[in-house]
């Protein structure tokens, strides 16, 4: 079943308004609920990261006034945590993991749709099957590989394994975008004498949605992976936040506004990052597993 | 056009950068661990070919034997749980969304719907160990500290932090189903309820197969969220040990067990064979039925 192209505005979609009928009443309350269950402990977290620790505990569900607001949380998250640090080593791994998925999956894709030889097949298959490995049962010789080639503790190991993670479901995915590019251009592109490399990037302006849609999928498991960071880059200097807010909950157990400071901290920029880019997420995830 | 040879040097060319980074450093470590599964690790002496050993002890040695199979029953309720909420909930979410009621707010629900699947397993944790504290909390019982709720519990952390997958697949499939078949069976005088039953739901069905499968694979590769709760040795006694747990603590080791590599090979080796025998029966038998289904 071919997955609808959602990177195209809802609005234009369904632009009928319709009256306040008994079912569309319904429907809005049961939706409201569900909306409440899914962001309402994560508004009890921010809201109380904001508050001294006498108001978390007198109330916990009540916003902060002036009286109980409070910023001491997030002072001595930086002060005792290792935030900033965290931060930019998640940041350094997430962003390089989704540059190097991206560049290296649509290399690929573009060939596996252009060059239709038996081989081409064969390897878009052994993609296909990498989006059902496990990998992380391949931990203790991953471990002794970054031993041995001295990138054991280094987000160097982090990329290259995420890299391998992400690649199967963003080459996967990229072929669904470049089956749709018309022949014509391409073969247009070739009659002036274009190089193939030269082809590919006059066609890659036409599989834009299909990048992004790579990048928004490449970017949530690996920002919020706990498992490599633990066993592969493990030392304080290259802790990402996933791993530093969980030994910073685990050292901390008792400072509630410190803790709610760290995890609002941890979780507040993807879910940002999700919500401008939740369209071609969700696009990415139906298309390119439901291959 | 271009020359066979050319087709071949040319796709080798832009495939080998992807290709070589997915052997290396997923393909190959699965194949070694399955070769180092079938050795003794000596240190300085190298490693000595042992055949089955390290599986006759990870399947009788008395604790190492009753803490994997007490795993797998585990992680295997863990995937039930999953398939068992996860799914009508992802459902009826997905129908919602697409009743044609929502007009502009469609997007919106949506996207609040799925910030869970967003969050770390730290924050999931840390938030409904907050929410169900006996102390302070909303219940008033440790449902985490009692052997027979703890599991269940867990289980329903992840649900909620996970719906909005399903959510995802069966709502990208609804907008899939022809236009012209639901306002068809609405001039028949087919209403919401009856459209959705007899034109809908046979038409997405082939997604269920696909969410099951994908849920398998994911339980079976469980472990952040039960190692962010309860470390690596589950408690209480063991009662949320899963397969990810168990293996983490074979290779790694914890406190009162020394960390094993040869037998945490083997482990990871009868985990990757569960996974690949479901995936494998699935992939004959049930893909191909309900494709003659899809559209």
């Amino acid at each position: 079943m071919s997955a609808p192209d959602l990177t195209m505005p809802v609005a234009r979609r369904r632009p009928d308004r319709e009256p306040w009928t008994l079912e569309r009443i319904i429907v809005h309350a049961l939706l409201i609920l569900f909306v409440l269950l899914a962001i309402g402990p994560v508004l009890i977290v921010i809201i109380n990261s904001l508050k001294t620790t006498p108001a978390i505990f007198d109330g916990p569900f009540d916003l902060p006034t002036a009286k109980t607001f409070s910023l001491e949380g997030y002072k001595r998250v930086f002060m005792r945590g290792n935030f900033i640090v965290n931060y930019r080593n998640s940041l350094i791994v997430t962003v390089t993991t989704i540059v190097l998925t991206v560049v290296l999956s649509t290399l690929a894709a573009f060939a596996l749709v252009e060059y239709r030889v038996r081989v081409a097949s064969l390897l878009a298959g052994l993609f296909v099957l990498g989006i059902m490995l496990p990998i992380r049962l391949g931990t203790i010789p991953l471990i002794q590989m970054m031993l041995a080639w001295k990138l054991m503790d280094t987000l160097a190991a982090l990329i290259l394994v995420y890299t391998a993670m992400s690649i199967p479901i963003a080459v996967t995915l990229m072929v669904t975008y470049f089956q749709t590019v018309p022949t014509d251009l391409k073969e247009a592109a070739r009659m002036d004498g274009a190089s193939e490399l030269r082809t590919f990037w006059i066609v890659l302006p036409l599989v834009r949605p299909g990048l992004a849609a790579v990048a928004a999928l490449t970017m949530l498991p690996v920002w919020n992976d706990l498992w490599f960071p633990l066993i592969l880059a493990p030392s304080r200097q290259n802790q990402t936040v996933t791993l530093g807010v969980q030994q910073f909950v685990g050292q901390f157990m008792n400072d509630y506004p410190a803790l709610l400071a760290a995890l609002t901290l941890g979780a507040v920029p993807l879910v940002l990052l999700f919500t401008l880019f939740s369209r071609q997420f969700i696009s990415g995830l139906s298309k390119g597993y439901s291959k | 056009m271009i020359s066979p040879a050319a087709a071949h040097r040319n796709l080798l060319l832009f495939v080998l950068p992807a290709l070589a980074v997915y052997l290396v450093f997923a393909v190959l470590p699965l194949a070694t661990s399955i070769v180092m599964s079938f050795f003794q690790t000596n240190g300085v002496s190298g490693d000595t070919f042992v055949g089955l050993a390290n599986y006759v002890r990870l399947f009788t040695h008395p604790t190492i034997s009753a803490r994997f199979w007490n795993a797998l029953l585990n992680n295997m309720q863990y995937f039930a749980i999953h398939l068992i909420v996860e799914v009508p909930m992802g459902l009826l979410l997905a129908a919602l969304l697409t009743s044609g009621k929502l007009a502009r707010s469609e997007g919106i629900y949506r996207t609040l719907l799925f910030i869970p699947a967003t969050l770390s397993v730290v924050i999931v944790g840390f938030v409904w160990r907050l929410i169900i504290n006996p102390l302070w909390g909303l219940v008033g019982f440790p449902l985490l500290g009692t052997e027979s709720t703890a599991l269940t519990t867990i289980s329903l952390m992840s649900v909620w932090q996970y719906f909005g997958i399903p959510m995802v697949f069966l709502y990208s499939a609804l907008l899939a189903v022809p236009n012209e078949l639901v306002e068809a069976a609405n001039i028949d005088g087919a209403g919401g309820w009856t459209t959705f039953w007899k034109i809908k739901f046979p038409l997405i069905a082939p997604q269920f197969g696909l969410i099951a499968i994908l849920t398998y694979i994911w339980t079976f590769n469980g472990f952040d969220l039960v190692f962010a709760l309860n470390g690596s040795a589950p408690g209480p006694n063991y009662s949320t040990d899963i397969l990810g747990t168990y293996f983490y603590r074979t290779f790694f080791g914890s406190s009162g067990q020394l960390a094993d590599l040869d037998l945490g090979a083997a482990v990871a080796t009868i985990i990757f064979l569960t996974v690949l025998l479901v995936t494998a029966v699935y992939f004959w038998l049930i893909q191909r039925r309900l494709k003659s289904y899809s559209v």
